[in-house]
């Protein structure tokens, strides 16, 4: 038996292992240290960050739905500089890769966190130009092949770190998105962020979010968000991190066979703290049964029906 | 130090009109857990019920390492909860959030709960060492009515109302607050229910000075402290207000952090 190696490099940044803690589901990594060990993770992606202190949107933020959830925190967080201070530190005692998520209101501010964040002792930085709950700028950027071009090409000049760009699902054609990322100089893309939906209370007729609508995540989006990684990474070179309700090491292998080089799970470190690990352990009993001795010889495996 | 769990439940049984009540065999939490505090409940495997439902400690058996919850059944994932059966395993996190401050110099204390609310006011009443313990309850009406001879064995006075005068004084239990509050001299008041009774309760310890503490509700996510979405707008010391969590920074705040919008 060969021996199995869950070790992937993705555009350069090397992971023990390919799965990462999405951006906004497992914070700075502090609460999830209390329930597992970081050093078991591939990376986290953090919370995600703007140029200054952001309070968020109004609760509730929250709304179960079948099989998922709503979304609407509105990007609150402690702002870049807060995180390069207090959380590179802490996060920088575990052996996981750290990935810096940024959100902005201008393009200007993407570049100036770029900027920044290319000093710090990071291993990525994720432009997050697909937050469906803030009102400027973020995903209005991410929802045209003009917009994710304009902004990737800019913070490229700015930014020193493996570029992955996070794509919004909201879109007609997600492979032309995909490939004007690339074209405009991303490093890898992610994929991903939550669908625009809605929850509605009918004993009050009104939306249970504060903010109306929110960003739909859990295995609800699944088979959208494997379809997606499938057609993206036909389409782009660089490569492509995969998400969309991984609750399992089996829904990972599904995006790693769509074509993804490697997993981001989100919603499901909410419900179990320590669901990276096991995504990780199912990763890795699938590799055996198969006998797979490398997580790339899974990317992009897919036999289609003729 | 909470911690993930699989507990084994003893028993489940109905309390009172779509009110359960669970016990469930957890010496970590019967021996850890503080008056306040909650646990957040997987209701089952799967996709169903995707996140785990908060539930206040309503009591701690520290000598059998067993633990007694409430909760009402509103959806699915509470429906299934009612259905689990002794033997049954409990996927469970806790005890999780910051509980009530039992200060010993709090000699004269008043309770306050309203429906739901009053579960883990019981578990601060075993806990309390106030020489005077006050208890005042509200429920929308006789039906939602339970725990009465506990809340009564453990308070120095206990008084009811009901928003449908079915029992106790007829109206709201802040009403019997307000009566009550200039003659009892009261050093603390705890209080947990719906929003608009906090914020009464809040403003009545605000007019005669005397401190209190109010157990938030809203929305969660995770339940502990990762997704920021149970979001509570509190008071900072330099006076501008932000938003905290409610799992983990709370449930239980100082009435004058709160900023009630």
């Amino acid at each position: 038996m060969r021996e199995t190696d869950l070790s992937v490099d993705i555009c350069g940044v090397k992971l023990k292992n390919p799965v990462i803690a999405a951006s906004g589901t497992f914070g700075f990594g502090r609460e999830h240290a209390c329930y597992v060990d970081l050093n078991k993770i591939g990376g986290i992606s953090v919370k995600g960050l703007t140029l200054r202190p952001r309070e968020g949107n109004k609760p509730p933020r929250v709304a179960e739905t079948p099989a998922g959830m709503l979304n609407s925190v509105g990007l609150q967080n402690p702002g870049v500089r807060h995180f390069i201070e207090n959380e590179i530190p802490f996060l920088r005692q575990y052996s996981t890769a750290i990935i810096a998520n940024i959100a902005g209101n201008t393009i200007e501010e993407y570049c100036e966190m770029a900027e920044i964040l290319s000093d710090a002792d990071i291993d990525a930085i994720e432009l997050n130009v697909s937050c469906p709950n803030v009102k400027a700028g973020c995903v209005a950027f991410g929802n045209t092949t003009e917009g994710i071009s304009e902004i990737t090409s800019q913070v490229r000049k700015y930014c020193r770190k493996p570029l992955i760009v996070k794509l919004t699902p909201n879109v007609t054609s997600i492979s032309d998105i995909a490939a004007a990322a690339e074209a405009a100089g991303a490093d890898a893309i992610s994929l991903i962020n939550t669908l625009l939906g809605m929850a509605i209370d009918i004993e009050t007729r009104r939306p249970i979010l504060a903010n109306n609508t929110g960003g739909l995540s859990g295995p609800a989006v699944k088979p959208v968000a494997v379809r997606m990684v499938y057609e993206v990474s036909r389409t782009v070179k660089i490569p492509v991190i995969g998400m969309g309700g991984i609750f399992t090491g089996s829904d990972a292998v599904e995006f790693l066979i769509a074509g993804a080089s490697a997993v981001m799970v989100g919603t499901a470190n909410l419900v179990y703290p320590d669901a990276c690990i096991k995504v990780c352990e199912g990763i890795e009993q699938y590799m055996k049964r198969h006998g797979f001795s490398r997580v790339a010889d899974i990317t992009g495996s897919l036999i289609l029906n003729t | 130090m909470s911690k993930l769990l699989r507990e084994v439940i003893i028993g489940v049984e109905k309390a009172a009109k779509g009110i359960y009540r669970m016990t469930v065999a957890s010496a970590h939490i019967s021996s850890n857990a503080v008056p306040g505090q909650f646990v957040n409940i997987k209701c089952c495997d799967g996709t169903q019920a995707l996140l785990r439902r908060p539930v206040s400690i309503c009591s701690v058996d520290r000598a059998e390492g067993k633990f007694d919850l409430y909760f009402q059944v509103k959806g699915t994932g509470t429906e299934m909860l009612a259905r689990k059966k002794s033997g049954e395993f409990l996927d469970i996190i806790g005890p999780l959030g910051n509980g009530f401050d039992l200060d010993i110099a709090h000699r004269r204390i008043a309770v306050v709960g309203g429906g739901i609310g009053i579960f883990p006011l019981l578990f601060l009443l075993n806990e309390s060492k106030a020489v005077v313990k006050r208890s005042y309850l509200g429920f929308r009406s006789s039906e939602q009515i339970l725990l009465l001879e506990e809340f009564r064995q453990r308070s120095t006075s206990l008084e009811t109302a009901t928003e449908d005068g079915s029992f106790g004084t007829k109206g709201f239990v802040t009403d019997l607050l307000e009566r009550d509050i200039l003659s009892e001299e009261f050093d603390m008041i705890y209080a947990c229910g719906p929003y608009p009774m906090l914020r009464k309760v809040s403003e009545i310890a605000e007019k005669h000075g005397i401190r209190c503490q109010v157990s938030m509700e809203q929305r969660m996510g995770c339940g502990f402290g990762a997704c920021l979405t149970c979001a509570c707008k509190t008071y900072a010391d330099d006076g501008t207000s932000h938003y905290v969590r409610v799992c983990s920074d709370g449930p239980v705040f100082n009435s004058k952090e709160v900023v009630f919008e």
